[in-house]
């Protein structure tokens, strides 16, 4: 079993946000712009120093940290703004992810781009987001929409028990959201995903429970129904409108 | 086999038909395997002077390149390994130890050790305060060299003795040298090759890409660039025990900033990520260099906005415009 | 003690020429996010005017103020002319790019001037010592040089803080875009920051040029040091720029002056001699390098950068 808790009062862009998510679940955050969400992850990754509270992930206390240790330990992300290797193809992207996860890289000798060891899971997390056939396609040459599902890609390749995902859809067409949707509730139960999104069908059709942020605050926290009447936060958030970002 | 993508790297092999990168590499090494032949049938010893310096420095080149065109880590302090590597020969060899199997393992690994404290230091810094401060460990230790009088201070000291290693090889025969540092370079070459396509090449050419992303998937990248910083400062001090041989002399002006700038123009010109860039680059610079000053007495008043022009216009060096690629 | 206090003297006042040069490359790095190598060969340029014209006139004041002129309008149109042509690219093609312009000058002065150096000097006023404190006799021109640079930081913090040209250019420090998109003339902008960035180095060059000899490559070695303060003080940063330059100063010219004798209380007058030598050379880097290890962006980052 898994259990995610998060304690801090953080910096004036978190104000004591506290959350626990069991193994499992899938979270949904959603706030509007500027709430504190991009703060919100930057702490939970390890880019950010809260500057009080702690961080717990499956019992272990993560707060200190690195970033590179968390990933590790099976906490994975994607990013809201596309981070890739503009250099590499889509298998590369992925197969650096894998490779990560597969012990030290102090191997200089053998062509890491002929071992099965790494292509192969590659090739499997490119399929699972539906890119197998842009495998071979340089970074660059990727559309937006399929860079996005790369940045999912990467983020499953490393096998994590843990799912951060920073807006995700952001940026993808109806058809591609919809099979991300697809994925994400396939996932659902196996790896325990917080999601951030502004795609209000999408965090209701597949959150099992939902988080309001708003200016650094958890304002309310309950499954859809309970968040969809809730008054607070009808005012603050739903109120204003649009299921768009 | 599928189509090669474009961040495997790209060397001077390939199956299939001879490229134009191809056909210059092979033009270039056959060009470099004659050159004692052309030496002695013309008379001129200075050629194979010359030529030996440009594969010296190729292999220095080789090894900023790692550092640099895969690593993305610009060092500004390159020709400090040259330095300590040729000064360990130097200072061996006044000390009555000739002996190569002693001087160039001390060499490799003073280099070696330097690199592993200037990385450790300065790899948590990024951009351009990378390159001040790898500039500014270069300079400390070519004010060391200055100080050390009993050394030849400024003005140098000269070896009298190259290295010897006991009959197995004569490095004072001319030609037998020249053809040693072409197959270490050669070695050199193959080496970098497969270090940049293994797994920890992998992560070094990540990091370079992307070093937030590395970090993000689990990567701790700092590890990775430390020990290839080490490796290209090892390779470099190898260099610098040839250079020492080569000159049968050693000084602090093996170190001078000026020349981490020809270190830093023979990578880019030859195009870096490029195997064989750095001996185009080396071979090109060299040559130019020397030309230049036999047309004119002022050869900077040309070469030097040719640098400029060269940083201006061309995208990845001269592989870049053979191969027609915009990389690096 | 008196001798420490010239050296401290000493150390302001290689700090304000520091600074000086600091500060335009700072501002060239800060607003264009330019390296340039080539700030050295401003600086030896000006030195080298002052001396020309100072001859031709026979006046140092006139002399100078040419030269200053010279300078800035060298600076202007090698921008024009070349470095424009660098914006954008990567800070590895700006060092490839400046070296050759470091080159071709090193050697265009030597066409021009000969590769033996000028003098410049003084007029005979200036050659006087000041008592600054009981029993310390302290050049003139040197207190001149600390109180000149004094009042120029004190006009560039003006410039920069409350003039309209300053708020373009911290404005376009933070967000070229913008600026442009503003109908500003950027280009205009940025040739006359890099012209005020080649005054400021032909100055510190005109000013140091009676103390030091006037001769090629006299740019390379300060210009280091520069890069040192810019590097420690914060890129983009003014204020940082004079806070290190005067530590770097300070650490420089006491370093040397009291390294040999402090190295002298536990070793041999040949030993604490070179040594101290070596070391005193290395000070300033020392100090940078324990600064970025504290302080991986320097004293004072300018935000966003």
């Amino acid at each position: 079993m898994e259990d995610l808790t998060k304690r801090f009062g953080g910096v004036v862009a978190a104000d004591g946000v506290s959350l626990a998510l069991p193994a499992g679940e899938l979270h949904a955050i959603i706030g509007p712009n500027g709430a504190g969400k991009s703060t919100l992850i930057g702490q939970l990754t390890g880019e950010v120093a809260p500057d009080s509270g702690r961080i717990r992930f499956d019992g272990q206390e993560i707060t200190n940290l690195p970033v590179y240790q968390r990933s590790q330990l099976g906490l994975a992300r994607s990013f809201q703004v596309t981070t890739l290797f503009p250099d590499f193809t889509a298998l590369d992207n992925v197969a650096l992810s894998v490779q990560a996860h597969s012990g030290h890289s102090f191997h200089f000798w053998r062509n890491a781009q002929s071992e099965a060891e790494l292509r192969e899971p590659a090739q499997m997390a490119l399929a699972r987001v539906g890119l197998s056939e842009r495998a071979a396609t340089p970074v660059a040459d990727l559309s937006h929409g399929e860079r996005r599902q790369l940045e999912i890609a990467m983020a499953l390749a490393g096998r994590p028990r843990m799912l951060l995902l920073d807006e995700p859809m952001a940026g993808m067409g109806p058809e591609e959201s919809a099979r991300l949707v697809e994925l994400l509730r396939a996932l659902k139960g196996g790896i325990t995903v917080m999601l951030i999104e502004h795609d209000i069908d999408a965090v209701f059709a597949l959150a099992d429970r939902i988080s309001v942020l708003v200016y650094g605050r958890i304002i309310a926290t309950g499954d859809p129904a309970a968040i969809r009447a809730d008054h607070a936060v009808r005012e603050a958030y739903l109120g204003e409108g649009g299921a768009d970002g | 086999m599928s189509p090669a993508p474009k961040a495997a790297v790209k060397t001077g092999w390939s199956i299939g038909p001879v490229t134009p990168r191809v056909g210059l590499n092979i033009a270039v090494i056959a060009t470099l395997a004659v050159v004692p032949a052309y030496a002695a049938l013309t008379g001129n010893a200075f050629a194979l002077t010359l030529f030996t310096r440009v594969v010296i420095l190729a292999i220095a080149a080789l090894s900023l390149n790692l550092i640099m065109g895969f690593g993305g880590m610009v060092s500004f302090g390159h020709a400090a390994y040259l330095g300590i590597g040729g000064y360990a020969v130097g200072i061996l060899a006044k000390e009555g130890i000739g002996s190569g199997f002693v001087q160039w393992p001390i060499a490799v690994a003073a280099a070696a050790l330097y690199a592993l404290i200037v990385g450790a230091l300065s790899l948590r810094t990024r951009g351009v305060y990378f390159i001040m401060i790898t500039l500014a460990f270069a300079q400390m230790i070519y004010y060391v060299a200055i100080g050390l009088d009993r050394y030849g201070g400024d003005d140098g000291l000269t070896i009298y003795h190259r290295s010897s290693f006991g009959g197995l090889i004569d490095l004072s025969n001319r030609t037998v040298f020249y053809y040693f540092c072409f197959g270490l370079l050669l070695v050199g070459i193959y080496l970098v090759w497969r270090i940049v396509n293994s797994r920890f090449g992998m992560v070094i050419r990540g990091a370079r890409s992307n070093e937030r992303r590395m970090r993000a998937i689990g990567f701790p990248t700092f590890r990775y660039q430390l020990v290839c910083f080490v490796i290209a400062g090892a390779m470099c001090g190898l260099a610098g025990a040839l250079l020492a041989n080569h000159t049968d002399f050693i000084s602090p002006a093996m170190m001078h900033w000026t020349r981490s700038g020809d270190l830093i123009v023979m990578v880019v010109l030859g195009g870096m990520q490029a195997m064989f860039g750095p001996l185009i680059g080396a071979l090109t610079f060299l040559v130019l260099e020397e030309g230049l000053s036999r047309l004119t007495e002022y050869s900077n008043l040309i070469l030097g906005p040719l640098l400029l022009v060269v940083a201006i216009s061309i995208h990845g060096g001269i592989d870049g415009l053979i191969t027609g690629q915009r990389g690096g | 003690m008196l001798y420490f206090f010239e050296q401290f003297l000493n150390g302001i006042q290689l700090g304000m020429l520091l600074f000086l040069l600091a500060a335009g490359l700072t501002l060239i790095f800060g607003i264009m996010d330019l390296v340039n190598l080539a700030h050295g060969s401003l600086y030896m340029l000006g030195a080298y005017f002052a001396a020309t014209f100072a001859d031709w006139t026979d006046s140092f004041l006139l002399g100078a103020m040419l030269a200053l002129a010279a300078t800035a309008l060298t600076g202007m149109l090698l921008e024009v002319v070349a470095v424009r042509r660098l914006y954008g690219r990567s800070h590895l093609d700006h060092v490839l790019g400046t070296f050759g312009l470091l080159l071709f000058f090193n050697e265009l002065v030597r066409l021009i001037w000969g590769p033996a150096g000028m003098t410049l000097s003084l007029p005979s006023e200036m050659l006087n010592a000041v008592e600054v404190l009981p029993g310390l006799f302290y050049p003139l021109y040197r207190l001149v040089i600390i109180g000149v640079t004094l009042v120029v930081a004190v006009l560039m913090y003006l410039l920069i803080m409350r003039t309209r040209l300053g708020m373009l250019i911290r404005a376009g420090a933070s967000n070229r875009e913008m600026v442009g998109a503003l109908g500003i003339n950027i280009k205009l902008l940025y040739t006359m920051v890099f012209g005020l960035g080649a005054a400021l180095a032909g100055f510190a060059g005109l000013m140091q040029a009676p103390i030091l000899t006037v001769q090629i490559g006299m740019g390379e070695n300060i210009l280091i040091a520069a890069f040192v303060v810019v590097t420690i003080g914060g890129i983009g940063s003014i204020r940082g720029a004079f806070v290190a330059s005067l530590l770097v100063g300070l650490a420089d010219t006491v370093g040397r002056s009291f390294m040999p004798d402090l190295l002298h209380t536990f070793l041999t007058e040949s030993a604490s001699s070179s040594l101290g030598r070596a070391l005193s050379s290395m000070m300033i880097y020392l100090v940078m390098a324990l600064v970025l290890i504290a302080r991986p962006k320097g004293l004072f980052p300018a935000a966003g950068k």
